[in-house]
């Protein structure tokens, strides 16, 4: 597959380490009263998609960017990717 | 001055040089790396330091600036690695630390790395047996990250450009080095 | 005669005569020949044996879709099996043997399993070695070893060498033939980049094959001048010998280019292939189409081949099959097979067209309506009795039968993104349609368009279309005048009434196996071929699975597009595995890292061992030792009395720089950080989002905003991808940066009573190692040897006192030599890895074998360091229920009650008096060592409940090596408990 680099741009996925489902970015609060929970199922709970799945990839051999890469799992198609920093701060500030 | 010599990468205390049908690899110690990585919210102030240091813009994603005595690759978001002659920067990271402050983290890159020199009219043959960058449109003063025969390395275009520099992990300076020359070989 | 069957012309070089050898018996041919084209020419039909039945075989096809003609070609180490004579190019020398026979290739012993062949019908293996169970390894599986597979391995290493390498381009080109050559010149000339790549030496396609004039010159004549435009232009790689085997994601093709097999040995340091990666933003797939068969009676004898391969070979390589021909057609394409042969003054004895409205013609016999009826001939054809249209039977003689099924486009690359053909009833074939791979767009008889004219103008088509995709201005040379001859078919598959009718040759599949799957119901087309092994041999089919899927529509009443074709999948073609390996095997199937103190240990002979992928001195044997134990307890109590060193440079060491260097700490390890006080080390646990331990190392404070960090060798790669995951995805607010500094720094382990008194002989005056002044868990940047910078930490693995010490790694050799030499007053001794292991299991540290990835810092006995007043990962999901059961396992120290016993790792703990049961299994022995300062064996080991259990006297079983002896609980801290030696 080919993975194009926010900034790169067009690489190859040997380049890249996968990681799985970017849901990972949304770590619970530590002192919420559930944290167990919530961490039980943050760590375990997963979609599995037939079709477009928001996953983190991770750029070993290049830039060492965490990237959020949306791909299609049937298809193979890649339609966004983004680093993973900036998704991060996105869904903090929102 | 201490007196324990020191070795390069492939175990000689002389740089290896080898030459096949016309291009050359040879071992380039003499050089002195450390890596900037901008301060969270200095990112301007740390490229305005190595815009004065490099006496031009600091090197874009994919890009280096080839200049003397100190030149500079991208190497990540925010970060870079500056590289000066090692017999007058030996000290390269202590320089840059009292340069740049607190704009940027500065760490001692020089020995991790191996440097080689491929120098040639057909070193671009030699790269596509190893590494899948597309060395055509490759111009000088590119710098790439890749991997050559599982190892990670950055590539260089410089000038002129039938002379490419090829950084390694230097622990794997052997493996790095019986790639290349077998990819020679191969190619030419 | 020497090439008796050699006609007037063709494509060969006359000059040069090669001479080669199959089986027994030299021969001669030309450069240009293939292995089958210079065996037909000197009048060999017969070429292998098929798989199941050994039946005489000739070659079918002059292509690499060759079901038949495989052979074993070179011998000695480079014997390469199943190679297909049709593709393998003529050199001097060349030797090729006859396979699947004994003992000779026209008598072949095993050829009683055609006369039993009512017995080996579809489903055979899955009948007949079913029962009983016991029979399965101690005589099926023998026999059918014995009896399976064509040809043999040479069992020796492939002396030469295969390179993998990659290629980038805007537009790739994938065949040769009048689309892609039209294509080519489109793209090349508007300024592409181009990568024009085809299977054949010689490239041109069917242009080299036929004899249609083409802009007023030969086919081959008109490609010839047409490569050698595209070589001219630098935007173009044109590579021949290459073929695209593999369609994969978003452009990504493989592509095996055959270097050296056209040649006897590869020149020196050439690799006899390489396995090319090519990146393409567009392709266009030129790979034309396969001539199918029509199935009939006994239509397997050697002479009996594909129509447009006889012609093939008379125009390409100026051979006939043999002096008289007949031709077995559905469509107009078989009658331009006689009118060729004609011309090249082959007697073309009859051509049978199943049409009744053949056309009819005033050169050669035409029997319209006709079909074949039987074949006769063991080792070649003699004769063939057709049915005649009225009824009645006629009895030809002829020595070769060309048959012409009509043409099935190369569709195969188009389907290996999960595309699936769609039936085209014109030309009665499968043609491209449905999902695509990315960027791909099809070209001329791969796409249905079988004529000349109108593959060159689909060629230039397709180019015009991606150079719009591109950007680019698309300039159109002109295109040559062409044949334009529409394709007419009226389909036919098989001749009804045959018995044994030969589908698939190869795998010798018949109609009748396919009528009798259905029958027992295997109704998917999928499933068809796995019962029936239909299209499963190396040729995947190629010219065998239209006709299979036709007579499966007819049973089935079905159409062809209702059954579908099965998936087709890489390769295009067989490919060596060789290939795939490329430069990786042996010992470079991965890079090698060397410490630097390697040169030096290599000189004091010491053994190594892989950690990860670093050599390391695993111990360093003096004159007289003979045993790896008597070096390590020799290394251990030498560290002990007096002072050791140990190379401790692949240790992974990650610097941490920022304002929030030690909150992005606190974060990563259970413990905390913050409080660290600049110039301190501290031991720091790493735990998974799960709460399981991911890895342990130091953290050393060298400034306020600047930590070192260190790994185990075998984690580095993963705690730094680990650590950048923490600080850019769940911590991107933090000013926190991070780069390996793993290699950076030679770093050597100083350990014994005797280690300060050492170092003080090489840190500069002026830094006082008092322990006062620098005590356990210290660490400073100093310098040494006179100014070199260095980096010194007092911490200790083994429990004595002791430092590690960092240098630039270019010094790390003098330094050792320089650290052997001050220490020589101290009778100093490097030790190596076995050593260092019995010293860290006498102090009860953990290593790999504890940090399994099962077990928590609770099974460590270190629970209490997951502090609770901060987050950090894996804390809140250590306290899970499951994790924290009060006979949860606990590391704990084993010995043995008889101390001659060892305590052997992996063993399990059993409470005495209980069975040997897995429900009873109390814990299990990780590390075990002779500890020479103990005088006995040693081990550490997780125990349910194990800190409450000391001095309990347990049984250890192996029941798999026979282990069955008591051992005590004891603490896991066998020596200096109090930590008085480290801290001295």
């Amino acid at each position: 597959m080919i993975i194009t680099h926010p900034i790169l741009g067009p690489r190859d996925s040997s380049e890249f380490v996968y990681l799985g489902d970017a849901t990972l970015l949304d770590r619970p609060d530590w002192q919420a009263a559930d944290a167990l929970e919530q961490f039980t199922r943050y760590q375990h709970t997963r979609d599995n998609p037939a079709g477009p799945h928001r996953e983190l990839w991770f750029h070993e051999q290049g830039d060492r960017s965490w990237l959020v890469v949306t791909r299609d799992t049937v298809t193979h198609e890649i339609t966004q990717v983004e680093f993973a920093s900036d998704v991060a701060r996105k869904e903090r500030s929102s | 001055m201490h007196d324990l010599a020191p070795i390069c990468a492939l175990g000689g205390a002389d740089p290896a040089i080898d030459t096949l049908a016309g291009v050359t690899l040879a071992e380039f110690p003499d050089l002195a790396l450390a890596s900037v990585s901008a301060r969270q919210g200095s990112e301007e102030a740390c490229r305005a330091q190595l815009k004065d240091l490099l006496n031009s813009a600091a090197p874009k994603p994919g890009r280096a600036v080839l200049n003397d005595p100190e030149a500079a690759f991208w190497i990540g978001p925010d970060q870079w690695m500056v590289s000066a002659p090692y017999a007058s920067h030996a000290d390269l990271t202590g320089q840059l630390k009292s340069r740049f402050q607190d704009t940027a983290s500065i760490t001692e890159q020089t020995d991790g790395w191996v440097c080689f020199d491929l120098r040639g009219d057909r070193v671009d043959e030699v790269i596509r047996l190893c590494a899948n960058i597309d060395i055509d449109q490759m111009q000088t003063g590119d710098a790439v990250r890749s991997v050559v025969h599982y190892m990670g390395v950055y590539i260089l275009r410089l000038d002129p450009a039938n002379a490419l520099r090829i950084f390694g992990p230097r622990s794997s300076a052997k493996s790095l080095h019986h790639a290349l020359m077998t990819a020679m070989g191969a190619a030419l | 005669m020497s090439q008796k069957n050699r006609l007037d012309g063709g494509l060969i070089d006359r000059s040069e005569a090669f001479s080669f050898r199959f089986d027994n018996q030299y021969y001669k041919g030309h450069k240009g020949d293939t292995l089958a084209s210079a065996l037909l020419a000197n009048d060999v039909r017969l070429m292998g044996r098929s798989f199941k039945y050994h039946r005489p075989r000739g070659v079918m096809t002059a292509g690499s879709e060759e079901p038949n003609a495989m052979v074993e070609l070179r011998d000695g180490a480079r014997k390469e099996p199943n190679t297909r004579a049709t593709t393998a190019e003529l050199f001097d020398g060349l030797r090729a043997e006859s396979q699947n026979r004994w003992p000779s290739l026209a008598f072949d012993a095993m050829e009683v399993n055609d006369l039993l062949s009512s017995f080996f019908a579809a489903g055979f293996y899955y009948k007949t070695f079913m029962w009983p169970a016991a029979f399965w390894e101690k005589i099926y599986e023998p026999i059918i070893r014995r009896a399976a597979g064509l040809g043999s391995l040479s069992t020796q290493d492939d002396p030469d060498g295969y390179d993998k390498g990659f290629l980038h381009c805007d537009l790739l080109i994938i065949g040769g033939g009048p689309a892609g050559l039209a294509a080519a010149l489109t793209a090349g000339e508007s300024g592409a980049r181009v990568i024009f790549a085809d299977e054949d030496f010689l490239i041109g396609g069917r242009l080299n094959l036929e004899s249609d004039a083409i802009g007023g010159m030969s086919g081959a004549a008109w490609a010839a001048e047409m490569v050698a435009r595209l070589e001219a232009m630098p935007n173009v790689r044109v590579m021949p010998r290459t073929t695209v085997m593999g369609a994969f994601d978003h452009g990504v093709y493989g592509a095996v280019e055959r270097v050296s097999d056209h040649l006897k040995v590869p020149q020196d340091g050439k690799p006899r292939q390489i396995l090319w990666r090519i990146t393409s933003k567009r392709a266009i797939l030129c790979a034309g189409a396969t001539e199918r068969p029509i199935v009939f009676e006994n239509n397997d004898r050697p002479g009996i081949m594909q129509a447009s391969a006889i012609r093939a070979y008379a125009n390409r390589w100026a051979v006939t099959p043999a002096q008289q021909v007949a031709i077995f057609t559905n469509n107009d394409d078989g009658h331009r097979t006689a009118s060729d042969l004609m011309a090249k003054g082959v007697e073309v004895v009859s051509v049978i067209d199943t049409r009744a409205d053949a056309p009819a013609s005033s050169d050669y016999d035409v029997i319209a309506g006709g079909v074949i009826d039987q074949t006769w001939g063991r080792l070649g054809l003699t004769q063939i009795e057709v049915k005649m249209p009225k009824g009645g039977i006629r009895r030809i003689k002829c020595g070769a039968l060309g048959v012409s099924g009509g043409w099935n486009p190369n569709v195969h690359l188009t389907c290996h993104q999960r595309g699936r053909p769609v039936w085209n009833d014109t030309i009665a074939a499968f043609v491209p349609g449905g999902t695509m791979p990315m960027g791909m767009t099809v070209a001329g008889a791969a796409n249905g368009v079988f004529s000349t004219h109108g593959a060159l103008t689909s060629g230039a088509d397709a180019a015009k279309g991606v150079l719009s995709d591109l950007g680019l201005t698309a300039k159109t040379p002109p295109l040559p005048e062409a044949e334009d001859a529409p394709a007419r078919i009226t389909p036919f598959w098989h001749v009804k009434t045959a018995k044994r009718a030969w589908v698939d040759q190869q795998n010798d599949v018949t109609a009748k196996d396919i009528k009798l799957a259905h029958q027992e119901n295997f109704r998917s087309v999928e499933h068809l071929k796995r019962y029936t092994t239909l299209g499963m041999a190396t040729d995947q089919g190629k010219t065998s699975n239209i006709a299979g899927l036709a007579i499966m529509a007819e049973v089935a009443g079905k159409s062809i597009p209702e059954v579908g074709t099965t998936m087709f999948r890489p390769p295009y073609t067989p490919t060596a595995m060789g290939v795939f390996a490329g430069r990786a095997w042996g010992t470079e199937t991965r890079p090698t890292r060397l410490t630097p103190s390697h040169r030096w240990a290599e000189e004091q002979g010491a053994v190594f061992t892989e950690a990860g992928l670093w050599l390391r001195a695993q111990w360093f044997p003096k004159p007289g030792e003979t045993h790896w134990r008597e070096s390590c307890d020799r290394e251990v109590l030498q560290t002990r009395k007096s002072v050791g060193i140990c190379d401790v440079t692949s240790l992974g060491k990650i610097d941490v720089q920022g304002a929030d260097a030690a909150a992005f700490l606190n974060m990563v390890y259970c413990n905390g950080f913050a409080k660290l006080p600049v110039g301190k080390v501290r031991y720091g646990l790493m735990l998974r989002e799960d709460g399981i331990v991911m890895d342990d190392g130091t953290a050393a404070r060298l400034a306020e905003d600047h930590f070192v960090v260190t790994t185990t060798t075998g984690n580095a790669v993963g705690v730094y991808r680990h650590m950048e995951f923490v600080r850019q995805c769940l911590c991107p607010d933090m000013d926190v940066q991070l780069i390996s500094t793993t290699e950076a720094w030679a770093q050597f382990a100083v350990a014994g009573p005797n280690s300060r008194a050492l170092l003080r002989k090489i840190v500069d005056d002026g830094f006082d190692l008092s322990n006062a002044a620098f005590p356990f868990m210290a660490c400073a940047e100093v310098t040494i040897c006179g100014g070199l910078r260095a980096r010194l930490f007092r911490i200790s693995f083994s429990g004595e006192l002791a430092y590690e010490i960092a240098v630039p790694t270019r010094y790390g050799d003098a330094l050792i030599r320089r650290l052997m030499d001050a220490g020589k007053e101290f009778d100093v001794a490097p030790y190596g890895l076995e050593a260092l292991n019995v010293m860290r299991i006498e102090k009860g540290h953990a290593t790999a074998n504890e940090l399994n990835g099962t077990t928590t810092a609770l099974n460590l006995g270190m629970g209490r360091m997951v502090s609770k007043k901060k987050d950090s990962i894996g804390s809140v999901l250590s306290e899970r229920p499951g994790l924290n059961e009060d006979d949860a396992l606990k590391l704990v120290g084993l010995k043995p009650v008889d101390p001659e016993n060892p305590v052997p790792a992996g063993a399990h703990l059993m409470t005495k008096g209980t069975k040997v049961t897995a429900a009873n299994d109390q814990g299990y022995v990780t590390s075990a060592c002779y500890s020479p300062n103990l005088g006995h064996h040693i081990a550490l080991g997780f125990l349910k409940a194990g800190d409450a259990r000391l001095g309990e006297v347990i049984r250890l079983v192996s029941p798999l090596t026979g282990v069955n002896h008591d051992v005590e609980v004891v603490s896991a801290h066998f020596l200096d408990p109090e930590g008085e030696r480290l801290r001295a």
